[in-house]
């Protein structure tokens, strides 16, 4: 077997080696503090690859640049945090109805506002979901090693690929400004989803064809010419004020993601079979509680962690299985409460919940979540 | 107009000690724009240098009232500031001869890019405040990347210099332009380096009545390549090689308020700065030039248009 070809990288630069490998060719970004380095990474690669790269004059224009470019054909992203986040929401929700495949990265920092530019948080894991207005699907992809960054951001372009639909992919600032060996992956090592081809005649074709619950995507300027709107339409794009197309169109984004959510999550399990006491959490903070369990374990205490790679859609059947078999759910989170209200909700009453928060800029440390797995012992 | 001697008397309303970078080109201008305001004050910041650098917690350096918002409101936010103190005054809560003095500050990126829908919407709608822009050429406070007030050709971590691409491509949005199609009281640029005139230009923006703009240059030793110690003199450069020409529109008319006696060639702005090392490779000679040409006819257009109505 060859040499693997080992890297040391940033985590936002392990983002800019995913995106690329899944085939991304156009970046659209704006400077924020932490993601930065991949706006920056980016400016660098793309135009080697004869990709674009683009700056533009705000957060709000780069979210609008990537929707138009996947119209065009290609894989776009685009890379913010908090503050960026929040201005990007209305395009988001823009993409989820009209249904265009774009990669959104958010390095989550400390907020509300400007906040604390500089620290960790993972206090946007409820606005990945909720961010936008309206009803609407969402996926968000949370890696919490280097390595992961990479593998996750190609599994959120194939997702928005397979779906049609913006996938996030939320990181703390910890992961992305950290440091760690990699092995970059050989070209068809990992799966790479490409955008479905349009078989039909151009006036055959519908863009949102209501034989599909996905229906495929014709790029502009092929001679598929169609309607694109925010507004709630037709099969042919049109707008339309028909109750009965309006309701089944919303229902279809929401669904052809409920449909899939087996092919969507995707959890990592340590312990678990014999756990008496589970951690639920993501990314840096799963590195804590990893380390946390380990030493439970040393001190023969049977201790568990469920680590999401989706955290939407919400691991809802792992959790009430958990639910079921352990005495309790920690959930460790930089926040005041968010991933432990859904793994309440997921967990009906089967079992105590006890969440772990810090918005101090901190990250949650192992000994924080080793004394609450002490409790439970 | 304010005497040095006059200046140098009064308060100075940014401190010392603040955490911008040594040769920062910022301070020397909110200092004296704050100076020629002689009188009450109440500032806002866009997210920025000066932002950040000025209100660390638990230290602050600004000895007025002093608001941040976001990165893209400064201008919003100091109109909600300035109606509030019109109705106070209408209702008498403010003594009536008390005349505060409304500033908004941001950079480049909070200015030219994402706040300019702000800094447009409070000039149509008419609000008395001054709107300084420190202009350093880039995005600095993130780490030096490109905006649309960088300069032609220069080297930033998101328009970097390589062998197909030298550079930024675009030329610099002529923010002050913009402004003045707003037919705003008065506009205008300055430089510190020039300070008299700087001062001046403050002076009259904050006695007009109405929204007033100044765009001023402001040097970035670590944006820029810089030593710290050379920033006023290359923000002097900068007005030498009419690069970034010193002009104000007061009232509909525009008057060129300085004219090199000898106008010097842009290169010597640009030589001593890193983010330009690349142009001066043989091959990118055409590039120099085409600047260079672009610099004279902007230049040219300016004297044109010195004394007239625009």
């Amino acid at each position: 077997m060859a040499e693997k070809k080992k890297k040391l990288l940033q985590g936002n630069e392990a983002c800019v080696e995913g995106a690329l490998y899944a085939g991304c060719r156009f970046y659209a970004g704006y400077p924020i503090t932490p993601s930065t380095e991949i706006a920056e990474g980016m400016s660098v690669r793309l135009p080697k690859l004869g990709g674009k790269f683009i700056q533009m004059e705000d957060e709000i224009a780069s979210m609008a640049a990537i929707i138009g470019a996947s119209l065009a054909g290609l894989k776009t992203l685009t890379a913010t945090s908090g503050p960026g986040f929040s201005l990007k929401q209305e395009a988001i929700g823009y993409a989820c109805l009209a249904e265009i495949p774009c990669v959104v990265i958010n390095v989550m920092r400390g907020g509300p506002s400007t906040g604390y530019p500089t620290g960790p948080s993972q206090a946007d894991i409820m606005q990945a979901k909720w961010g936008t207005h309206g009803d609407h699907p969402a996926i968000s992809v949370t890696p919490a090693y280097v390595q992961e960054i990479l593998t996750e951001t190609v599994r959120a372009f194939n997702l928005a690929e397979k779906y049609r639909t913006p996938v996030v992919v939320l990181y703390d600032e910890i992961v992305g400004h950290m440091r760690e060996p990699i092995t970059m992956p050989a070209p068809g090592e990992i799966e790479v989803v490409d955008r479905a081809k349009v078989t039909c005649k151009p006036e055959e074709y519908f863009p949102y064809d209501d034989k599909y619950e996905v229906a495929p995507l014709a790029p502009f300027g092929t001679g598929y010419r169609f309607h694109v709107t925010g507004l709630n339409h037709k099969q042919d794009g049109f707008p339309t004020n028909d109750p009965k197309i309006i309701r089944e169109n919303n229902e279809r984004i929401m669904r052809k993601i409920e449909n899939h959510k087996e092919d969507i999550w995707k959890n990592e399990e340590t312990f678990l079979d014999d756990a008496e006491v589970a951690v639920f959490t993501i990314g840096s903070t799963a590195r804590s509680a990893r380390y946390a369990v380990n030493e439970a374990r040393k001190a023969g205490i049977k201790a568990g962690l469920l680590r999401p790679l989706t955290i939407w859609p919400f691991p809802d059947r792992a959790v009430a299985e958990l639910a079921k078999k352990v005495k309790a759910i920690i959930v460790p989170e930089l926040n005041l409460g968010q991933m432990v209200l859904e793994v309440e909700r997921c967990s009906r009453g089967a079992t105590k919940v006890e969440g772990i928060h810090r918005v101090d800029g901190e990250p949650i440390t192992p000994a924080q979540i080793l004394e609450v797995i002490r409790k439970y012992k | 107009m304010a005497t040095l001697k006059e200046l140098s008397k009064r308060d100075e309303l940014l401190s010392g000690g603040h955490r911008l970078c040594a040769g920062c080109g910022i301070p020397p201008i909110v200092r004296l724009v704050l100076r020629s305001a002689n009188g009450p004050v109440v500032a806002t910041a866009a997210t920025g240098c000066l932002e950040v650098g000025t209100t660390i917690y638990p230290y602050t350096a600004w000895r007025i009232p002093w608001i941040h918002s976001a990165f893209e409101n400064a201008a919003a936010t100091i109109s909600g500031v300035e109606s509030a103190y019109r109705a106070f005054k209408k209702k008498g809560r403010i003594p009536e001869g008390r005349e505060i003095k409304f500033v908004a500050f941001g950079g480049d990126g909070g200015t030219y890019d994402i706040g300019i829908q702000a800094l447009s919407g409070a000039l149509e709608r008419g609000h008395n405040f001054l709107y300084v822009c420190y202009d350093n050429g880039a995005y600095m406070n993130t780490g030096i990347q490109r905006s649309s007030a960088t300069p032609y050709g220069a080297n930033t971590t998101t328009s970097p210099a390589g062998e197909v691409i030298p550079g930024k491509q675009e030329w610099r949005k002529d923010l002050t332009r913009i402004v003045i199609a707003h037919n705003v009281p008065y506009a205008a640029q300055a430089s510190p380096s020039n300070w008299a005139d700087l001062s001046k230009k403050a002076e009259k923006a904050m006695g007009a009545k109405g929204p007033t703009f100044l765009n001023v240059m402001s040097a970035c030793p670590l944006g820029w390549y810089t030593k710290s110690e050379e920033s006023i003199k290359l923000a002097k450069l900068s007005v030498d090689t009419c690069y970034w020409p010193l002009y104000e529109v007061e009232d509909g008319v525009l008057k060129v308020t300085y004219k090199p006696k000898e106008k010097k060639p842009l290169e010597e702005w640009l030589k001593p700065q890193g983010r330009f090392k690349h142009l001066f490779k043989p091959e990118n000679r055409h590039i120099l030039d085409k600047f260079q040409a672009r610099v004279d006819l902007e230049w040219q257009r300016l004297l044109d248009l010195d004394g007239k109505r625009v």
